[in-house]
């Protein structure tokens, strides 16, 4: 099945309820398996220009050279697939235009950006992430994160000094180990999964999982599994409803059907006489 | 503002100590940050320990230990206006810096900039469906009408509006088998139908119950209406008839 028929994609930003302005920015590109989430942070308006960048430089970045290369090839220089060698070499490469950008304008000086991207190919997905925008997966009856925070509450949370449930009550939320334009380089986490046909896959800001708990997400999602635009305007409604403190966005991608690469001699063969 | 800790014995406030330090001692010897001199106090009895806003209490394996709130503590994640017993002593946690549900301004990202430490995949952790199947009607004979919902508990960063709290909607069933049926709408979200076929969603809302369509052909119709695509906001005693069944909304009182 070709990608953009197999998978279904939505997405969704909205300002919440108290900020004037939306410093997330949200992108896909349903026929490379693409999906961008970022969400700014900086004074005036940095925050959607530092989003803003990483978003554009991951969507036409990743294109450019998937058009050239196929995402399940071996990378050169990395031996990691090209699909998750694109996304850590462009994660960088948005690092430096949003730090280059601050050094050289003053009203840009420290903006930063979150990121959470994803790529589908060959019935797989390459996720990287910065900061503590997320990944989240519901297959079957299970919903759970991909990503992990790169926050300080989840340092303490995997060095014991405090509860997943404990957590809740930290002051400490909102303070990001790594995020990207801050530093001249940043290291992106990178991992590849296996999907699943049924799979529905959650990209959100922390506007979302601050708001609402991980738990009543995961309801919605297996409740509204056959309506996604749905899902993705109430999950922002609850957010909202819930008092919408921050920028909420989601991009949700349903995976309807395999999109496995062909294989084998004859697909080689069929593959050299398109070319 | 800095939290501190307020140190007091029988009522009487005695000294202030703002949290300053990473890490702060309580003990009888003098080189202690608070220094009580009590023999029922132990030497290096017990350390507060803080990163930014928040400040984790910690019994050093005192003799006579530590009593937090009341309840014996070896460690503990302060929170505004916890009271820590040491003896007779009491010392009293003040930290009112706002939460993030409570101030716009703090909740805004930041990035600390500290080497960081790579991490490792995350666990998984289950997420559960209440599945109230024994309340469910049959459309035929071999299909379930499935009703689904999100757990009832309200997340305390997530107030619902008291309106919404005192009154609690039930929908009653009024025909088939299942006849006289009732289903209180205690959670965020209560699916109606059979997935595939017809389903509906009654989300509760801080200003009302409005149900919409989710998936198949035939839209859910309110009182003899078809409710089309958009959400549709509930009245007390409408009748909502979906996939043959009919039913009454109202407010329970």
């Amino acid at each position: 099945m070709n990608i953009s028929e197999a998978l279904e994609i939505v997405s969704q930003t909205n300002p919440g309820m108290v900020r004037s302005h939306n410093e997330d920015s949200v992108s896909f590109d349903a026929a490379h398996g693409l999906v961008v989430l970022a969400d700014g942070m900086g004074g005036y308006n940095a925050g959607e220009v530092a989003s803003g960048i990483a978003v554009s430089v991951l969507t036409s970045e990743v294109k450019h050279r998937l058009d050239v290369v196929g995402p399940e090839q071996k990378d050169a220089e990395s031996s990691d697939d090209v699909g998750v060698a694109v996304l850590r070499e462009n994660v960088k490469k948005a690092n430096l235009s949003i730090f280059n950008a601050a050094q050289s304008q003053p009203q840009y000086a420290g903006m930063g950006t979150t990121i959470v991207t994803g790529l589908f190919y060959d019935d797989r997905v390459a996720v990287a992430h910065v900061g503590d925008s997320r990944m989240y997966r519901l297959r079957g009856e299970v919903f759970e994160a991909i990503t992990r925070d790169h926050s300080l509450l989840q340092e303490q949370i995997d060095s014991g000094i405090i509860s997943k449930e404990l957590a809740r009550l930290s002051k400490n939320k909102n303070l990001v180990t790594r995020a990207v334009g801050i530093e001249a380089d940043v290291v992106p986490e990178v991992h590849l999964y296996d999907v699943e046909i049924g799979d529905i896959y959650l990209l959100c800001s922390d506007g979302l999982n601050d708001m609402v708990e991980d738990e009543d997400i995961g309801a919605t999602l297996q409740m509204l599994q056959g309506n996604l635009p749905l899902a993705a305007t109430q999950l922002i409604e609850q957010a909202n409803d819930n008092g919408g403190r921050d920028n909420v966005s989601v991009i949700l991608v349903k995976v309807k059907g395999s999109y496995a690469l062909p294989r084998g001699l004859w697909a080689k063969l069929k593959s050299w006489f398109k070319n | 503002m800095t939290a501190k800790l307020i140190l007091s014995m029988d009522g009487v406030v005695m000294k202030e100590y703002p949290l300053t330090k990473e890490r702060t001692t309580i003990g009888r010897k003098p080189h202690n940050d608070i220094a009580i001199d009590n023999l029922a106090v132990s030497s290096e009895h017990a350390a507060v320990i803080t990163i930014l806003n928040d400040s984790f209490f910690e019994d050093m394996g005192s003799t006579n230990g530590s009593v937090v709130n009341g309840t014996p503590t070896q460690k503990h994640f302060l929170q505004n206006n916890d009271v820590i017993e040491i003896g007779k002593y009491k010392l009293k946690y003040l930290n009112d810096q706002p939460t993030q549900t409570t101030s716009a301004d703090f909740e805004k990202t930041m990035v600390l900039r500290a080497p960081v430490k790579q991490a490792k995949p995350e666990e998984g952790f289950n997420q559960t469906q209440i599945n109230a199947g024994t309340a469910a009607p049959k459309l035929e004979s071999t299909t379930q009408f499935n009703v689904t919902a999100t757990k009832a508990e309200v997340p305390s960063a997530a107030p619902v509006a008291s309106a919404t709290q005192a009154q609690v909607a039930v929908i009653q069933i009024l025909n088939g088998p299942n006849l006289g049926r009732e289903l209180e709408l205690s959670k965020n979200l209560t699916t109606l139908g059979k997935p595939g076929v017809q389903v509906a969603v009654l989300a509760r809302r801080p200003h009302g119950y409005f149900i919409t369509h989710v998936e198949g052909a035939n839209f859910p119709s309110v009182n003899g209406t078809s409710v089309g695509e958009q959400p549709h906001q509930l009245k007390d005693h409408d009748i909502i008839e979906l996939a043959g069944v009919k039913m009454e909304f109202y407010l329970k009182t």
